[in-house]
């Protein structure tokens, strides 16, 4: 009786199942297998497959709209177009720290984020603050229309003029 | 000569339909309050009886019970503003305005909801502070200590959560850089965000979302570990009632 006890708990001495253990391992790697369809379900299902977010291709309008010399934020999309002798280039507003729209400050003749101080010159690159990384060149082209169009979906590595 | 209240109250207890709902009927002995206690489903979480010591202010400065005093009107305000707004844009802005100044008595519980919101806040880091201090947190109450971090971390979530929900650019800023911070996690960064956010910018999807976790998935959460954290006090042996210091409070004690 004792020795039915002891085999019925820790399975044969030869190291085989007994049919209670066996179910018991059924039991779990049902409820592992479960488990884990669980967690990919929530995940798929967390995910959203359409969004309905603005494009990231921005029409930024004529270029004769940007004076000479000029920098302009627009605070709808998040960009800025510049204007240079060298031709325009756009900027992400869009903070490399935290996120935060950042502004123009025609005063100073930087670009100042409002949350944290961050600063950068015109061309994006990094004067001081939290910000890790300068804004980046987004890539910028001329339409068959003659506006400028903005990919703010594309930064660029190499800085590149539009010339008109 | 007329009945006094208290036999009429006595004889409500003693009818057979209080009977049926509260078993303990009329009585004024220990027992009778005890049996009180434990025969109720929200009492039963306390114990039936405590030290007269750890119930003077100076103990637990009622830290806890006011935590959760905040947490109840927090609800019920909360639930009264749920029938006012739609958690959609861009009407959840002008929802928060009618509030203001449409609603009768809106601005009210609006400012009700965002003042108890501050003070629970408040009184969670306060409780905490005190029961550390007073080195109520050792064992065996040591689990108790982890649920109350578990609840500490579910407020601010609430808070968080329920910061976005008025719409205005103070929310919307808010959230930006507060699912950026979550976006700074190693390797999953950026999925927790577009999970967090339902898509890649605060949006709809995102208010949405912050309203059923604010309205729905954090208060079923805080419900749910506010019962184990009080029923937790009366299994660890009741409220902490400290180590005597003065010989006046060893004699007390004995």
């Amino acid at each position: 009786m004792a020795n039915e006890a002891e085999r019925e708990k820790h399975g044969d001495p030869d190291g085989s199942l007994n049919r209670r253990q066996f179910f018991v391992r059924i039991g779990l790697g049902s409820l592992a297998v479960a488990g884990a369809g669980t967690a990919v379900f929530a995940y798929q299902f967390l995910s959203p497959n359409v969004l309905y977010e603005p494009s990231p291709i921005v029409n930024a309008g004529k270029p004769e709209s940007y004076p000479p010399d000029s920098v302009t934020l627009d605070p709808a999309t998040g960009i800025f177009v510049a204007r240079e002798a060298q031709g325009f280039y756009a900027l992400s507003a869009v903070c490399t720290h935290l996120g935060c729209l950042t502004a123009w400050k025609p005063e100073l003749g930087i670009i100042a984020c409002p949350c944290h101080g961050s600063k950068f010159n015109r061309d994006g690159t990094k004067i001081a603050g939290p910000a890790p990384r300068p804004l980046p060149w987004l890539r910028m082209w001329l339409s068959d229309d003659g506006d400028l169009m903005v990919d703010r979906s594309s930064p660029m590595a190499v800085r590149q003029f539009v010339r008109i | 000569m007329a009945k006094s209240l208290t036999t009429y109250l006595d004889e409500l207890r003693d009818s057979r339909v209080w009977r049926s709902i509260f078993r303990s009927g009329p009585g004024q002995s220990n027992l009778h309050h005890a049996l009180v206690v434990q025969s109720n489903v929200f009492l039963h979480l306390f114990s039936v009886k405590a030290r007269k010591r750890v119930l003077d202010f100076s103990v637990t400065w009622y830290l806890g019970a006011l935590t959760f005093g905040a947490f109840l009107i927090l609800v019920i305000t909360g639930v009264l503003l749920m029938l006012y707004y739609h958690p959609a844009v861009p009407l959840a802005y002008t929802d928060m305005k009618d509030l203001q100044f449409v609603v009768s008595s809106g601005v009210f519980l609006r400012n009700l909801h965002r003042w108890s919101a501050h003070a629970m806040v408040l009184l969670v880091f306060a409780h905490m502070f005190k029961v550390f201090y007073r080195g109520a947190y050792r064992p065996p109450r040591e689990f108790n200590w982890v649920i109350g971090v578990v609840l500490l971390l579910v407020t601010l979530f609430l808070s968080y959560t329920g910061y976005l929900l008025p719409w205005d650019q103070l929310a919307f800023w808010a959230v930006t850089v507060g699912s950026n911070i979550a976006s700074a996690v190693p390797v999953f960064g950026h999925r927790i965000r577009f999970l967090m956010l339902g898509g890649n910018l605060v949006n709809a999807n995102a208010l949405l979302r912050f309203y059923v976790l604010h309205c729905m998935i954090l208060p079923l959460t805080a419900i749910f570990f506010i019962a184990i954290h009080f029923w937790r006090i009366r299994k660890d042996g009741g409220l902490y009632a400290g180590t005597p210091t003065t010989v006046a409070e060893k004699e007390g004690e004995a």
